[in-house]
């Protein structure tokens, strides 16, 4: 079977700092991928770069078969249009940090958006939609609440329902447990794992520990813009082979 | 103060009266309007715009708002007749009004897009959103709420600020109010007379957009 997700000799500088120096990543359709590693190591950026909200100078990145925001013409590299950029954006799905809802809309109006406007669907077809997903991440009770109205998990359980609503071809998690109170990360945490034991494919970046070893098919560990060790969780976290792993593991929560 | 005197010529003035503040609502809303549309456009430049247009329009912006409306007034009125433009002095007002009503609104709709966080262009563009609809669907709508109770004032000030417009002949609601006491000498009156009105005027529009607020107000 050929990969969902190839990522290749990825490079990406912010002005003269490189902060990917070099990244190759193949997913599978249904793996589920944690980026792990101490921040300033280039999980994030990563992350970012796969659904382009981060340009990179170097490397490709390949999503079902497409390649993602630049193409080579006549030995050039040229970048996509903003359209087709845009049409890109919207194979991925995205979670973040601080959740991102669009304050003026109800949850479902949040989730309805991208299906109207991106998908171009009927308003019925889009809320029928909206509305299932919502179920999905228990929140139906609660879909004509604004943002404001709802707590930090229920604005990330919303959140992931508008990703992965647009049936994205790969979700991308970028810290969805981090701005969140310790009792509310449980709830969300159920809600990404239902998608992993789905089948999703997932790549996510992760503080938590715990959770990356019990979800992950394999897990990629970060340093200073490159992986320096990756396999499988049980390997990862019980066999770490560099002593970078190690230190970090040492002082990593479980 | 004689006030049935007064009640009597201000029956008398009534038509002249009616008239200027007439002509004091017209100069306001339309350059509330043009000034708002066009401020619109300077505080996309001013957020949106290459490197060069931010400085032109900076400097647009920091001319207009560091010259008193009532030079601005002037300027238009007999700078642009020399340069061959001929507008009357109601245009002409109502061009000065514009132009200081848009560095206004400009910097306003600046700040009010510059506020919201960075978050929610990225969530939209994850969702496959182009610029356009980014803005349409994203940002305007919060930005429009945020802008709200200082585009009022911007108002309320553009009323004031048409009184000017008596010095260059445009006989708006002041220009009546002194034509009408040097007919009758009754300047105390109707001074306070022509206050109370604008105060009106401006009660108005502060409740109005009160009003507006509440409806819109996200929860």
């Amino acid at each position: 079977m050929s990969p969902i997700l190839t990522i290749s000799g990825l490079h990406k500088s912010f002005g003269k700092v490189e902060v990917l120096k070099g990244i190759d990543l193949t997913m599978q359709q249904g793996d589920v991928v944690s980026l792990i590693g101490s921040s300033g190591s280039g999980k994030t950026t990563l992350l970012r770069c796969v659904n382009l909200l981060e340009d990179f100078e170097q490397g490709s990145i390949e999503l079902a078969g497409q390649s993602i925001g630049y193409k080579q013409e006549g030995g050039q590299r040229r970048r996509l249009s903003e359209r087709e950029i845009a049409r890109q954006r919207a194979m991925t799905g995205m979670a973040f940090q601080q959740f991102n809802l669009f304050p003026h809309m109800t949850a479902i109006r949040n989730v309805m958006l991208g299906l109207i406007k991106t998908k171009k669907m009927p308003k019925d077809e889009a809320r029928a939609i909206a509305e299932k997903w919502l179920e999905r991440v228990g929140m139906g009770q609660r879909r004509d609440h604004y943002p404001g109205q709802l707590s930090g998990g229920q604005q990330q359980r919303v959140a992931i329902a508008r990703a992965i609503a647009m049936n994205p071809q790969i979700m991308l998690f970028d810290e969805v447990t981090s701005a969140l109170d310790p009792e509310l990360v449980a709830e969300v945490l159920a809600v990404v794992r239902d998608l992993a034991n789905e089948g999703m494919t997932m790549l996510l970046v992760t503080h938590e520990m715990r959770f990356a070893r019990d979800v992950s098919s394999k897990v990629v560990f970060m340093h200073q813009g490159r992986i320096h060790e990756e396999g499988a969780p049980e390997q990862i976290f019980g066999a770490p082979k560099t002593e970078r792993l190690q230190g970090f593991l040492a002082n990593s929560e479980f | 103060m004689n006030f049935s005197l007064f009640l009597t010529e201000l029956w008398n003035a009534r038509l002249s009266l009616l008239s200027g503040l007439g002509d004091t609502i017209l100069i306001s809303v339309a350059s509330v309007i043009l000034g708002s549309v066009l401020g619109v456009f300077v505080g996309l430049a001013m957020t949106y715009g290459a490197k060069w247009l931010r400085f032109v329009v900076r400097l647009y912006i920091d001319f207009l708002r560091g010259t008193p409306v009532f030079v601005l007034i002037l300027a238009c009125f007999y700078i642009l007749s020399v340069v061959g433009l001929d507008l009357t002095a109601f245009q002409a007002g109502v061009l000065a009004l514009t132009l200081f009503c848009s560095s206004h609104v400009g910097e306003i709709v600046r700040g009010a897009l510059s506020a919201i966080p960075q978050g929610q262009t990225e969530a939209a563009k994850s969702v496959g959103l182009t610029f356009g609809q980014t803005f349409v669907y994203v940002l305007l709508p919060q930005a429009l709420r945020q802008i709200l109770p200082t585009w009022v004032n911007t108002a309320t000030e553009i009323v004031k600020a048409s009184t000017l417009l008596s010095i260059i002949g445009v006989v708006e609601l002041l220009l009546a109010t002194q034509q009408v006491i040097s007919r009758t000498y009754l300047s105390l009156e109707f001074y306070l007379f022509a206050g109370f009105v604008y105060f009106l005027l401006n009660f108005v529009i502060e409740q109005a957009g009160r009003a507006v607020e509440r409806r819109i107000s996200i929860p």
